[in-house]
């Protein structure tokens, strides 16, 4: 195996890694939401000051997550990942 | 608003939008000539362009009017469906887009296909792509029928025939340049008109999201703050959540705009302007819901429309008077033309890159006979959808779109996922994981109480949820692992290093 193979298997590796644990995340976040909705209405629909309920500062907080996530996701490939596979095809070429 | 009066406003608004889109085809046009043109627009879109374009497409009539009808009419439940329409999007950036890009020419057959046996999985994944298109379609073409009806007064059949044949006019000539810019133009057009909306609704309550809900909960009782009887079973909720967050990210028009941009980086942060066009549109819907809780109120919603779909339409004649609402409905117009204009490429591109080209034509076909072909599917497509939209006229289709998500996320996810991500996946097992998850997705529904108990009137329905998501999901992934581990492929498996490869280093590192 190549020096490049090798460090092409690493970027993947970390790509995929990174990629899940935030798949997960959302998948996790969102789903522990519409349990509370479907056994604990009571609490999503506590008032913390007039007008504004758990539930609705919870959605707000969902939609910001989504967000967050695909930020941290493409600022982290735009920044570490890129310049790894930049290397990586530099390597290729270098080696041919 | 009176039912069906004509509006003149709306209709000159109409009309320079229809007259504009024209002129965007005309200037596409000169530019389709090649199939990577019609198909993915020459893959010169930008990534600000491509998330836009992906809004639009994401953004149909029914999340602007039925959203915010649902939460005027049942206050906090609508949130919950904005919410799901946006959790998918992380998946799609994380799991899809760049593999996606990188692997595929036109559609996301290419992709499944790329190291499997061409034939039996561009049969299996065009016939998953092409059942989501037509519930898609169906339901907005019902959709634009109904409301072009109400908003400008047209008579049903009409309204079906102009958005089919507008639609064909941009697709046939424009391609995927025209679809795109077309997209471009409404996204903008809709994020501007739901801003302006909010912010004249925001202005009665000195900007404070907050004056409005809390005025909301004086008025209908703070029930309108807290989770309604919309997800009244666990299992049902969980299943329209999973169905609504994996179906995103196996929409075959959602897929194929990661097509048009130059790689795969671009088609990453393209993911990343449309989430914020999209969330943000998704977040103003809940304020105009509760504006028009508030300023137009529940009986006089319901009055025009039971399902509330002209909540928002009555609210900008509320804040804005006659030729607000004339901007408003013009731009629900444009929304319906543009989304529906994507499904049909999208379902045109199944027909001839996938079936014809691929399967009939061993791969062999010219560049001019594909394209051929290609404006063939469109035509047909469109006729089809203008008869299915008449045919289903009067019929309650809301269920369709949700059908839809749910066939993208049991057939055409998880086979996506497979194919990109596990070694051993094999041909079989991809036409097993395709297949069942349409088809049990289709069997599930048609036995589930929205149809037996409330279309077709029975006292019981054979499976007790709405919603089959929770279960076709993961039977689609076990049944193509499963079938996958039977009878391993050896070339399958071979093909997969290069594969690896191909999805970081891209199509031109290929040695």
């Amino acid at each position: 195996m190549s020096d490049a193979q090798i460090h092409l298997t690493r970027v993947a590796a970390a790509r995929w890694r990174l990629a899940v644990l935030l798949t997960t995340v959302m998948t996790l976040v969102y789903v522990g939401f519409i349990l509370l909705i479907a056994f604990n209405k009571p609490l999503l629909g506590t008032v913390l000051i007039p007008g504004l309920s758990l539930g609705i500062v919870l959605g707000v907080f969902l939609i910001l997550l989504a967000w967050a996530l695909i930020l941290i996701y493409v600022h982290w490939t735009n920044t570490h990942y890129d310049a790894r596979v930049a290397a990586v095809r530099q390597d290729r070429r270098g080696g041919r | 608003m009176q039912n069906g009066e004509t509006n003149v406003v709306a209709m000159a608004g109409f009309g320079i939008f229809i007259a504009l889109s024209l002129v965007i085809t005309w200037f596409a046009a000169r530019r389709t000539r090649s199939t990577e043109a019609f198909y993915a627009a020459g893959r010169s879109i930008t990534g600000f362009q491509n998330g836009l374009a992906l809004a639009g497409d994401y953004m149909s009539a029914a999340s602007f009017l039925g959203i915010a009808g649902l939460v005027a009419l049942s206050g906090f439940d609508g949130l919950i469906y904005s919410i799901g329409f946006l959790v998918g999007w992380p998946v799609v950036v994380c799991l899809i887009a760049e593999p996606l890009r990188n692997l595929g020419k036109f559609t996301f057959s290419d992709v499944v296909a790329f190291r499997l046996r061409q034939v039996p999985v561009r049969v299996a994944a065009a016939a998953g792509s092409l059942a989501v298109v037509a519930f898609y379609l169906i339901a907005q073409m019902v959709g634009a029928g109904n409301l072009i009806r109400l908003l400008f007064g047209l008579s049903y059949e009409v309204a079906v025939m102009i958005v089919g044949l507008v639609m064909l006019a941009y697709v046939l000539f424009g391609g995927m340049i025209a679809t795109t810019w077309v997209q471009i133009v409404k996204a903008v057009l809709l994020l501007a008109g739901a801003f302006m909306l909010a912010t004249l609704v925001l202005a009665q309550f000195s900007f404070n999201p907050i004056a409005l809900f809390s005025e909301a909960a004086r008025q209908y009782g703070d029930g309108v703050l807290a989770p309604g009887r919309f997800v009244s079973d666990p299992v049902d909720g969980i299943s329209l959540g999973l169905a609504l967050m994996f179906g995103t990210a196996g929409l075959p028009h959602i897929l194929m705009r990661f097509y048009t941009v130059p790689d795969a980086r671009t088609a990453r942060v393209s993911v990343a302007y449309a989430t914020a066009a999209i969330g943000g549109f998704y977040l103003m819907t809940f304020v105009l819901g509760f504006g028009a809780m508030v300023l137009v109120g529940q009986p006089a919603i319901r009055s025009v429309d039971a399902g509330g779909n002209m909540a928002a339409p009555l609210l900008a004649e509320v804040v804005g008077g006659q030729a607000f609402l004339g901007f408003i409905s013009a731009v629900a117009f444009a929304t319906i033309l543009a989304v529906v204009a994507g499904l049909t490429l999208a379902g045109a591109a199944a027909l001839s890159h996938d079936i014809y080209v691929h399967v009939f034509r061993g791969g062999r076909a010219s560049e001019k006979e594909e394209l051929r072909v290609a404006r063939g599917a469109t035509i047909l497509l469109a006729l089809l959808s203008i008869a299915l939209g008449i045919a289903f006229k009067g019929q309650n289709v809301a269920y369709m779109v949700g059908l839809a998500f749910a066939i993208a996320a049991s057939a055409n996810f998880p086979a996506l996922v497979l194919s990109v991500f596990w070694r051993k996946f094999t041909t079989r097992g991809a036409q097993a994981s395709i297949l069942v998850g349409t088809a049990s997705t289709l069997a599930l529904i048609w036995m589930s109480p929205t149809i037996q108990m409330d279309l077709l009137k029975h006292s019981t329905a054979y499976f007790p949820y709405r919603n089959p998501g929770l279960f076709t999901i993961p039977l689609s992934f076990v049944v193509g692992i499963v079938v996958s581990l039977m009878a391993p492929e050896p070339a399958a498996d071979e093909g997969f290093t290069k594969l690896e490869h191909q999805i970081h280093l891209g199509e031109e590192e290929d040695d």
